[in-house]
């Protein structure tokens, strides 16, 4: 143990009150610094999890424009609705796929990409035996929309197995059943303009994305083209990656190969992403005051050792310990209680993170859960514990300047200022 | 003796020195000028009355204060116009200080009082520093009260600490800014005998400043000081 570490460790624990003081700050600061991370990021992550389970991480959907010239382009289908979309970068889209096969060949080379499912919708109405809703269908592939979804694990009441065997069987979300009050094994009438076609239920899934689950149904694709009357073509391709992360410049790079509008789920949820960024720094920043109660405590700990202590630094001086020497122990003594608050801060996070994800919770909307979402980096920790030791080693430097500074002569003398 | 014995001898010498405190109107000659030297072996005293600059030329001395004007030889060296670390490295090599009010660190236990400038010398291995400090309290007769706490020592025990903890490092020179100031008679005496026969045994210097004529009388030679200025002998 250095000289100047035993010194710090004695001038401390004579001022129990005060490091207790200071500790309790460092550790509140860190651990509940920890804690909100942990749960604003948990419920980030549940979201992206969630989103990446219903929309996948990319969504190729209408064909670029050739020209600049603003057109209409025909529909494939005979007295099908034609359209021209324009971007903000004021380029013009055909709406949907039509070689949706070439499509998929087109994404082989991109590495990142898992899975493709290729999918037709439309708007229909839903009808049961009590009423009718405004639905949307999608007609998919089961196996390749397991591959780019958690359709397999949304599903709450049915078989998935009894869909795959069911040329008429549906899948409904579970706002929809409510609205409609049918249950697996009912049947369902799905109406356009000019078709109706009755459906037997066979399974109810939950993404806990309320939009999707009052308005989704999921048929098979031959059903749904024959529906919609799109005998080929696809409304859009669903893209699984193995790295979601990489989305925008995966999404770009389609975009330009593909000649298709690719929109990565980073572009298609920013406004919820940035929701969840702000209130993940506002949850860091109002935490962060507790970090600078610590700072300030430890300032107004250290200030009071030093005055008491003007005349233990004035013999330290005089035995030959240098202005350097001073400094160091009185940062040892934040050193100390740094490292102890850290320790503590930390546990105090990890098990208010446990207990915080076993308080229950019912949360629907954006995504469905029971319980406190939570998501522990090691991160969280860095960072609660890069601020705390930022703040309180800056809030030290000025006490401990003011101790190094001190003449052994004033002091002695009577005259230190 | 001859004269190049005598310059041998001489471990701190300071001339013309010069000191000024306070600011403004305040501002106060409180050193005039004064030269003085300490040869090994010898006890100084420095008296005077009140004010008249005896611990303000202790600190100039013993290095804890700038002089405004004059120069300060400690150890064969020039030490009035040094860096701060230079100094505070002589202070640690050749002085030792014992101060009026004891000012022992009273967290620490005697023995780690006594330690305390070995460590920051660093020359001796930690077993090595607590023998010679044991040693050191043992001589000043606190040989049993080794790990008391300086909250629990009698001043004169604290005293004795600090007599004991500024020979730690064996300096050249002992610097006492009275002493026995703040102990009684009896206490006095046993401080005054201890610090002067473990000095001399080591063949070291004492300056001590003091108000009390009876110790003084006992140093080897008395320096009186009046406003700033040592003063024949009355």
């Amino acid at each position: 143990m250095s000289p100047n570490f035993r010194i710090a460790f004695r001038f401390l624990t004579a001022k129990k009150r005060a490091m207790f003081m200071s500790l309790s700050c460092i550790v509140l600061g860190v651990g509940l610094f920890i804690i909100t991370q942990a749960t604003t990021s948990g419920f980030e992550k549940f979201f992206i999890r969630t989103i990446l389970g219903t929309n996948g991480a990319i969504r190729i959907s209408d064909k670029m424009q050739d020209t600049m010239g603003l057109m209409l382009a025909a529909g494939s289908d005979p007295g099908e609705t034609s359209m021209v979309i324009s971007n903000r970068e004021n380029r013009k889209y055909i709406e949907g796929i039509d070689e949706p096969r070439l499509l998929i060949k087109g994404l082989r080379p991109f590495g990142n990409v898992a899975a493709v499912s290729q999918v037709v919708t439309g708007s229909v109405t839903a009808e049961s035996s009590f009423k009718d809703e405004d639905a949307k269908i999608y007609g998919i592939e089961l196996d390749d929309h397991i591959a780019v979804s958690d359709l397999e694990h949304q599903i709450v009441r049915g078989d998935l197995g009894e869909f795959r065997i069911s040329p008429l069987g549906i899948i409904i979300g579970s706002g929809l059943a409510v609205r409609l009050r049918v249950d697996p094994g009912d049947s369902l009438s799905i109406q356009t303009r000019e078709q109706n076609r009755r459906y037997t239920i066979v399974g109810i899934y939950e993404t806990g994305v309320a939009d999707i689950d009052r308005e989704r149904i999921y048929m098979h694709l031959s059903e749904a083209r024959s529906m919609l009357k799109k005998t080929t073509g696809a409304s859009f391709l669903q893209v699984g990656l193995i790295e979601p992360k990489r989305a925008p410049a995966d999404a770009l790079l389609m975009e330009e190969t593909l000649r298709h509008s690719a929109e990565s789920w980073q572009e298609r949820e920013k406004t919820w992403l940035e929701v969840f960024r702000a209130l993940r720094i506002s949850s860091a920043i109002t935490v962060s005051v507790f970090t600078l109660i610590a700072g300030l405590a430890m300032f107004n700990t250290l200030a009071m050792i030093v005055m008491e202590k003007t005349k233990d630094i004035a013999i330290l001086r005089s035995m030959g310990y240098t202005r350097d020497d001073i400094l160091q122990i009185f940062l040892w003594q934040s050193v100390i209680v740094l490292l102890i608050g850290n320790v503590l801060g930390c546990l105090l996070g990890a098990l208010g993170t446990f207990g915080i994800s076993q308080v229950p919770v019912n949360i629907t909307g954006i995504f469905a859960t029971d319980t406190f979402i939570v998501h522990g980096s090691i991160w969280h920790y860095v960072a609660a514990v890069g601020t705390a030791t930022v703040m309180v080693m800056l809030a030290s430097l000025v006490p401990a300047r003011r101790a190094a500074r001190l003449e052994p002569g004033d002091v002695i003398r009577g005259t230190a200022q | 003796m001859s004269e190049e014995a005598k310059d041998s001898d001489v471990v701190l010498r300071c001339e013309g020195l010069h000191r000024y405190l306070g600011e403004g109107e305040g501002r106060v000659h409180v050193l005039r000028g004064v030269s003085f030297e300490a040869r090994k072996g010898h006890v100084y005293a420095i008296v005077g009355p009140s004010g008249c600059g005896k611990s303000t030329l202790l600190y100039q001395l013993g290095l804890l204060d700038q002089p405004d004007g004059g120069q300060i030889t400690l150890a064969g060296e020039l030490m009035s116009n040094s860096s701060d670390e230079a100094r505070t490295a002589a202070r640690n090599r050749h002085l030792g200080f014992v101060f009026q009010f004891h000012f022992l660190m009273l967290e620490f236990s005697a023995l780690e009082n006594v330690i305390m400038p070995m460590r920051k010398q660093g020359k001796l291995s930690p077993k090595e520093m607590e023998e010679r400090a044991s040693s050191l309290l043992e001589s000043v007769g606190l040989g049993d009260k080794l790990h008391r706490l300086g909250t629990q020592l009698s001043g004169g025990e604290q005293q004795r600490v600090a007599v004991a903890r500024a020979l730690a490092n064996e300096p050249s020179v002992i610097l006492a800014d009275e002493p026995t100031g703040n102990l009684d008679h009896k206490n006095s005496d046993m401080v005054f005998n201890l610090l002067t026969r473990l000095a001399k045994e080591n063949d070291q210097a004492i300056v001590l400043v003091t108000h009390n004529p009876e110790i003084a009388k006992r140093c080897d030679f008395v320096r009186p000081m009046i406003d700033g200025e040592f003063v024949a002998e009355d």
